[in-house]
């Protein structure tokens, strides 16, 4: 049966890192591990793409897609005919919770 | 409770055109909030409501700073989410500890979704930072801030912009006062699981979710073709929503749409058989009647079990859309046709063929 999460858009530049360890510290799959000069790409398949290495890396060693898999915000998004990777994922939540672009008109106005 | 002040860009709901402006400066120190480490039954009764889906976005505690116990200027800081789970489970981690809550606004949603989204953000900690003042109130210049918090922070942004240290805590708040003790995480204590009680605490909402649409599906069959047929809905629903989330580490497959039609499969057949075994129609006819439900219950449980993806702790955006394009189509195509021999077969019975 084939797997359709084998594989995922991270991309490691060795060359570019300076061994600071935050992504090992970010990372919540143990993807990068501890590594004696530079961070070592551990399990590059267990990536789910959250893009906080990418974020946390002081020199742009790291490149990911970043994005939620939530197939219900891309579904949602492809039958409103938006783009499938401009839906947001509600968490689990209903429409009105988490997410879904209208929210954020309303997310300046929630605090009396 | 009321802020004393406006936090950047809170406008009040009925202020017509007032404009969000981040700009306007604390013109007075901000509140400093006092909470303790105990969970009540009112705290209780809250978590149990959230888990529900009741009122979705409404647990929330206010943003800014907060005490929890007696912190001095050298007790440490901890950032978190205005969402009552995050926070609760933050401070009854800390039970004995003095040390300072930062609380990011993210609009009532835990940390980890916040982050994904951006609410619990780099933005967010610096102007949170900044207008509490913390740089008043404590003399280091260290916030800890959960990992799941990581996808929205970037670290070296918030030192050059605020002059804080972001040091990354343990991905469980459990496991803060080892990490409080040694300074330093585990590689255990980074990694996140998804155990069975971390699953089924999201079958409620899940259900919930999924729920009002199946009641009507399954009144709508009883009246057309039996309380057996209802019962087949209601159980495609409660397997994809329920019984998939507790089992999903233990079905085959690595794929969460053939993971859903193999538990759909599963428990479609004993409906399968029941129509087999009805002496009363034509042998084509229980045939046809036992094909329906192995064509719509495994299709309805997978699309489940796909949605279900966004509520998990490992998928890739890349792996769900490759699974959106790959297996939506099936299961569309398994449903309609299900669907049609369905009717076909009702027409059929409501003509007299048999």
């Amino acid at each position: 049966m084939s797997d359709s999460y084998e594989k995922n858009t991270l991309h490691y530049h060795k060359e570019l890192c300076i061994n600071c360890r935050r992504c090992t510290q970010v990372c919540p799959h143990g993807v990068f591990a501890e590594g004696s000069d530079h961070a070592e790409l551990a399990r590059p398949a267990a990536c789910m793409e959250c893009g906080a290495c990418a974020l946390n890396c002081p020199v742009q060693a790291i490149e990911v897609q970043s994005g939620v898999g939530c197939a219900w915000a891309m579904i949602s998004a492809a039958l409103m005919g938006r783009d499938m990777d401009s839906g947001e994922c509600s968490c689990g939540g209903d429409e009105g919770s988490c997410c879904g672009a209208h929210q954020e008109k309303s997310s300046c106005c929630d605090e009396k | 409770m009321t802020p004393s002040q406006p936090s950047c860009c809170s406008c009040s709901p009925g202020a017509e055109a007032a404009p969000c402006s981040c700009s306007t400066p604390p013109r007075q120190p901000a509140e400093i909030r006092v909470t303790d480490s105990t969970i009540t039954f009112a705290n209780r009764l809250d978590h149990f409501l959230a888990r529900w889906g009741v009122h979705r976005t409404g647990h929330r505690v206010a943003p800014g700073l907060w005490r929890l116990g007696s912190p001095a200027a050298e007790s440490p800081v901890l950032a978190s989410a205005n969402y009552t789970l995050s926070f609760d489970a933050l401070r009854s981690a800390l039970a004995g500890y003095d040390a300072y809550i930062l609380v990011l606004d993210t609009k009532g949603i835990n940390v980890w979704c916040a982050a994904g989204k951006g609410t619990f953000g780099t933005e967010e900690l610096v102007s949170r930072l900044e207008t509490a003042g913390l740089a008043g109130i404590v003399t280091h210049r260290k916030i800890i801030v959960p990992q799941l918090g990581a996808p929205g922070i970037s670290a070296h942004e918030v030192k050059r912009r605020s002059g804080f240290t972001v040091e990354y805590g343990p991905v469980r708040a459990g496991d803060l006062p080892e990490y409080l003790m040694t300074g330093k995480a585990e590689p255990a204590m980074r990694r996140v699981q998804f155990p069975i009680n971390d699953r089924i605490v999201l079958a409620p909402v899940e259900l919930i979710q999924a729920a009002l649409p199946a009641m009507v599906v399954a009144a709508g069959l009883w009246f057309l073709a039996g309380p057996v047929a209802a019962l087949a809905a209601i159980s495609a629903v409660v397997a994809g929503t329920v019984l998939f989330p507790a089992l999903l580490p233990f079905i085959p497959t690595s794929d969460f749409s053939t993971k859903g039609l193999l538990l759909g499969g599963v428990v479609a057949i004993p409906f399968a058989v029941a129509f087999t075994s009805d002496t009363a129609l034509p042998v084509w006819a229980a045939i046809a009647g036992a094909v329906i439900p192995l064509l719509i219950m495994p299709a309805v449980t997978a699309y489940l079990a796909l949605n279900f993806t966004g509520s998990t702790t490992f998928t890739s955006r890349t792996g769900v859309k490759k699974e959106i394009f790959r297996y939506v189509p099936v299961m569309a195509c398994m449903a309609v046709s299900g669907i049609i021999l369905g009717l076909a077969l009702g027409v059929s019975r409501f003509t007299g063929v048999y």
